[in-house]
């Protein structure tokens, strides 16, 4: 199972070594954790994304909890959720198969943002299915690099906005 | 004002009164600063043993303990005791000094991220980078150590901090933490079930941990089973919280505990876990408790419950809350029919073990040791088997039973012992190691000797580390390696060295005289007992 779970934290020194540590040292799954700071340079919204089964994903949140310098923890539920990650592609790719890969492109609103003789680079911004459907129409060309964020996310609607001062 | 003197006050403020420590040069401002105030720095031999004396001197005053190293190797030889210490939810303030804060991350001489190294062992911890920041870290520490699940906190002190000005020291109040807020109270629909279970129950059972203890909450304990005549089995860290001689007592669970608390533990309908894990060696498969016993889990911290078992009703909040609210309401029940079932399993128990004559029987030895130790007398366990011995065969009545129950840290009788009788000199202390955990902290005689903290050892002699030894006579066919303790000293002489009166028991005869002579002594005292090397627990 999959889980995403939205930190708000002290800005501390050391306070994502803190939080990667316990995933460690606890043997916890991370598919991909994200920070930046808020509209509050004080705090840090982190996004990790976690598996495990029910139990453990109920000791992650308890644990994650504990943390002195965690503000808020949340589990960002599907529905009711935004996620969007970002992720760069170099694609290699001369002039004659460049044209194909520009409708592809279009399709998925993929931007162009660098392009050689032999090489470009696609930016494309989406939750995981748009990405990975991506990522298949690829496979006919030549990847050489990925870049991923990871996903960031936020509940949907004024109701969920943490509360933080 | 400097820094230094700032951690000082807040010492002070925090009506600290003895720390432990040793120094080194970038913990010198704070040890100059010490000397114009009234506490008292013991200084031990090896920065280890200043946490395990910290927490000894915490787990009898109940307050927090305070140990002060330097940086690098220092700071790195608190570790093994920070992780003593949090691993059994003991309540330490660690005070480590550092390298020039200009000069962090460069590896110069004496270096070390300690705040990063002991991540994993402390509650939390705090690198002091503006000496403005001193007052406000100190009350935090005391307060995060001492409260909810107790722990100890680190705070690394480069030591530029310590030597620069401060300029209006002021001691906050209180502390103002929104991150950190324990649940102290138990939730009231939870605690209403609880009494409709115990209604409800044929076969009740408690089981006591070290939470008990930590929250102060013995007494409670006490009367909450005896009100209505619930048996209480414990783990080790909960040794203590029930005396001996209760009728409702049924001893201590695990692989190394009484067969018939076990027992009472698979047969009970209703189990109430009090304070306690859940750990492995308490309980070997965890599941089998809960499949159709109704499990009530009490604890401060919430991840434990749910962490090795699924409980039926969790409660987090602080123990002594939590009874003074059962107490509340009164639930008509009786459980005689189960209590005297049990009493029965309790009379069958047959020792296994079958010692061969001709040494001193350690089990024998520590039961008469501690039927005639004073009613409030502290023991310190060690680990190993006299461990496993003195937790099967220590008769609680007043007093308090330490050991390292969650690590197992061995060498810790010693030290802690010299933390405990520094706490309360009027108290009898005795340390209870074997020929290894004893030379894993001999050097602390000396500490014992220059700070006048006579406390009383007794040292098992079997010549092996003997608990790894039967287990590799089990395991591997009495194939041992590396457990044969051949060049260890003539603890007579040891003890001459130091100025300690020591005597020796060869075997059982004359054990209670000698026991008597060793009580009675004034100062400190070693007494070493000759064991059967083959001796074992089981």
């Amino acid at each position: 199972m999959i889980r995403v779970i939205q930190l708000i934290v002290d800005n501390t020194s050391g306070v994502l070594s803190r939080i990667s540590g316990l995933f460690s040292r606890r043997g916890y799954n991370i598919e991909s954790i994200t920070a930046g700071i808020t509209s509050d340079p004080r705090f840090t919204r982190i996004t990790i994304v976690t598996s495990g089964d029910e139990d453990i994903l109920e000791q992650i949140e308890k644990q994650v909890a504990k943390l002195i310098d965690v503000r808020d923890i949340r589990v960002l539920k599907p529905g009711e959720s935004v996620y969007r990650e970002l992720v760069l592609f170099k694609v290699g790719v001369g002039a004659d198969k460049r044209q194909s890969l520009v409708t592809i492109c279009d399709v998925f609103r993929a931007k162009i943002v660098d392009i050689t003789k032999d090489s470009i680079i696609i930016e494309l911004t989406g939750d995981q299915p748009k990405i990975n459907a991506f990522i298949e129409m690829l496979n006919d060309y030549k990847i050489l690099e990925i870049a991923r964020t990871g996903i960031a996310g936020l509940r949907r609607g004024s109701e969920g906005v943490v509360e933080i001062n | 004002m400097i820094g230094a003197d700032a951690i000082v006050k807040c010492l002070e403020k925090e009506g600290v009164t003895t720390l432990f420590g040793y120094p080194g040069v970038a913990i010198c401002p704070f040890f100059n600063s010490i000397l114009n105030t009234k506490i008292e720095s013991v200084l031990v031999r090896s920065e280890q043993n200043a946490a395990h004396a910290a927490s000894g001197y915490a787990r009898v005053t109940g307050k927090v303990g305070v140990c002060v190293a330097t940086s690098g190797p220092g700071a790195t030889n608190l570790i093994t005791g920070i992780a003593t210490a949090y691993a059994d939810s003991i309540p330490l303030v660690c005070i480590t000094g550092q390298v020039d804060s200009h000069l962090l991350g460069s590896d110069v001489f004496q270096e070390a991220d300690i705040t990063g190294a002991a991540e994993s062992f402390v509650k939390y911890s705090y690198l002091v980078k503006h000496v403005s920041e001193i007052p406000r870290i100190m009350k935090e520490a005391f307060h995060i150590a001492s409260t909810g699940r107790k722990g100890p906190v680190l705070i690394d002190v480069p030591i530029d901090i310590q030597n620069k000005t401060i300029r209006d020291f002021k001691y906050p109040e209180s502390v103002n933490m929104r991150t950190y807020k324990p649940t102290v109270k138990g939730h009231a629909v939870q605690l209403k079930k609880v009494n409709t279970e115990l209604a409800r129950a044929k076969k009740p059972l408690i089981l006591a941990g070290g939470g008990v203890i930590l929250s102060g909450a013995v007494r409670e304990l006490n009367d909450f089973s005896h009100r209505y005549q619930i048996p209480v089995v414990s783990t080790m860290m909960g040794i203590g919280a029930m005396a001996s001689d209760d009728s409702l007592y049924y001893g201590m669970i695990g692989n190394n505990g009484k067969s018939y608390a076990n027992l009472a533990m698979q047969e009970s309908d209703l189990l109430i876990v009090i304070g306690a894990r859940i750990a492995d060696r308490a309980i070997s498969s965890p599941d089998l408790v809960a499949k159709d016993t109704v499990l009530i889990h009490i604890d401060v911290d919430p991840a434990e419950i749910g962490k090795n078992v699924g409980p039926t009703i969790p409660i987090v909040g602080d123990i002594k809350n939590i009874f003074a609210d059962l107490a509340k309401e009164n639930v008509a029940c009786d459980f005689s029919d189960w209590t005297s079932h049990l009493d029965a399993y309790r009379k069958q128990e047959k020792a296994r073990r079958q010692p061969r004559s001709g040494f001193v029987d350690p089990t024998k030895f520590i039961t008469e040791l501690s039927l005639k130790m004073a009613d409030n007398a502290v023991y310190v366990a060690d680990v190993g088997q006299n461990q496993m011995w003195s937790c099967g065969y220590y008769v609680a009545k007043a007093g308090k039973f330490l050991t390292s129950g969650g690590m197992g840290t061995m060498g810790y009788s010693i030290p802690a012992a010299i933390g405990a009788k520094k706490a309360d000199p009027k108290r009898q202390v005795v340390a209870v190691c074997g020929d290894g955990s004893f030379q894993m902290s001999m050097n602390e005689l000396a500490t014992m000797m220059q700070h006048d903290i006579p406390i009383k050892i007794i040292v098992f002699n079997n010549g092996y580390l003997g608990l790894v030894r039967e287990y590799q006579h089990n395991t591997y066919k009495g194939n041992y390696s590396m457990v044969d303790l051949s060049g260890s000293p003539d603890l007579s002489l040891i003890a001459a060295a130091y100025g300690i009166p020591y005597q020796k028991l060869e075997n059982n005869k004359g054990m209670g005289s000698i026991i008597d002579s060793f009580l009675k002594a004034k100062g400190p005292y070693m007494l070493e007992c000759v064991l059967d090397p083959m001796d074992t627990v089981k």
